[in-house]
């Protein structure tokens, strides 16, 4: 493990492949709560929380239970119901200990489960970090690494996005076009623009 | 019978899960780069619809309330498996360039949501024309965007070159290619609908 490769994935993970605005992955919760900034910016925190906690607890299953016993095919199976599983019991123990926290997430934790970005992250981890079924060194390291870094890209885009749509409720834009399809169009020109880090090499 | 072919037809138009619903996005505009990979990823996502349909309407009456949607995530991941086993031993061509977006047919909203909306509610019969139609509708939206980027971000379709001396706008088989695509198609089919009323 070394510095130079921790950087390549913060790299490509933050900018080069965004998880929203060139994997797509999340996109639903995207363009849903990014009217305004603060909602966005609790969804991408219980997003980055999710995504970190669960690429270790995927790594574990899948190094200790799933590729000693030959199983490897049942991947999307354990890692959808382990994803589930934890997004509950964050649930309910923050409901216990901090309510506040616990309104202030709102709907959003359950939404979790089935946000695509935290089951693509699970699963983009093991094809990078464990090459024939061997794992690669320090690839725990790496996961939990790659999660954080894909957390961060993910924050980076709401936040982007939240502040642009803030500033278009006082614009005259087309009927047909409120909402959603301008969403998307104001995607693309952020997803265009990101378009600009492809070329960063380490 | 009237009853089952409103089932199947409504996802086509009126329900279109891409267009109409805005569900299940993530895949749509991921693969949508050419019109195999978007039929590939449509029959994929219709198999999985259609079978987790009719597992979740025959056990509706035998799952508690409480767990019901870990119940249906099991129910559609299996299918999911299937399908990904099936890809790679059949076609890992299509498997190869739709990489981990097969896998998070799990986490697409159409199918937990027509679970959730449809399948735990009616009989086998209507689930069942319910989840072809969705399934068809799905397909239908995916050969649309992938054709309209395929032809304008390479120039073809299905791998035919259509006209000669087009030059390609690459730009559309880029993911900012899709999201524009996708957002002028949603701007365009609601001003057919502000039209009509």
């Amino acid at each position: 493990m070394s510095l130079q490769e921790l950087l390549t994935i913060f790299i490509s993970a933050v900018f080069i492949y965004n998880v929203i605005l060139s994997r797509f992955l999340g996109l639903c919760s995207f363009i849903a709560i990014s009217k305004e900034t603060k909602p966005a910016l609790a969804m991408s925190s219980a997003v980055m929380f999710v995504i970190v906690m669960s690429s270790a607890i995927t790594w574990f299953v899948y190094r200790f239970l799933l590729l000693p016993f030959g199983l490897t095919y049942l991947r999307t199976i354990s890692f959808i119901l382990v994803i589930a599983t934890f997004v509950q019991f964050v649930e309910m123990v923050i409901k216990k200990l901090s309510p506040q926290l616990y309104r202030a997430f709102g709907i959003y934790l359950p939404l979790i489960t089935v946000n695509c970005a935290v089951l693509g992250v699970a699963v983009l981890n093991i094809d990078m970090f464990f090459i024939n079924g061997k794992q690669v060194a320090g690839s725990f390291y790496y996961s939990v690494f790659q999660g954080a870094c894909v957390g961060l890209g993910y924050t980076l885009a709401m936040l982007l996005m939240s502040g642009i749509r803030e500033r278009l409720e006082l614009c005259n834009i087309p009927k047909s076009l409120k909402d959603f399809p301008l969403a998307f169009i104001i995607a693309s020109i952020l997803s265009l623009s990101f378009m600009g880090f492809s070329g960063f090499k380490f | 019978m009237k009853n089952l072919i409103k089932e199947f037809t409504k996802g086509i138009i009126r329900e279109n899960p891409t267009f109409v619903l805005v569900l299940g996005l993530c895949p749509t505009l991921a693969v949508s780069v050419s019109v195999a990979n978007g039929i590939g990823m449509g029959i994929a996502a219709t198999f999985v619809l259609l079978g987790s349909s009719l597992i979740v309407s025959l056990v509706r009456d035998f799952i508690p309330d409480k767990i019901r949607i870990p119940c249906y995530i099991v129910i559609i991941a299996t299918f999911v498996t299937i399908t990904e086993l099936c890809m790679k031993a059949y076609s890992p061509v299509l498997d190869r360039s739709l990489g981990i977006y097969v896998p998070l047919i799990v986490v697409n909203c159409i199918v937990l949501g027509r679970a959730e909306a449809f399948a735990c509610k009616n009989n086998l019969a209507s689930s069942f024309y319910d989840g072809l139609g969705m399934g068809v509708g799905f397909t239908l939206a995916l050969i649309l965007i992938s054709a309209i980027r395929e032809f304008l971000g390479s120039g073809q379709i299905l791998g035919h070159t259509l006209f000669k001396g087009f030059e390609p706008v690459f730009v559309f088989g880029m993911p900012s290619g899709a999201l524009l695509v996708i957002g002028l198609l949603l701007g365009f089919f609601n001003l057919l609908k502000n039209r009509k009323t």
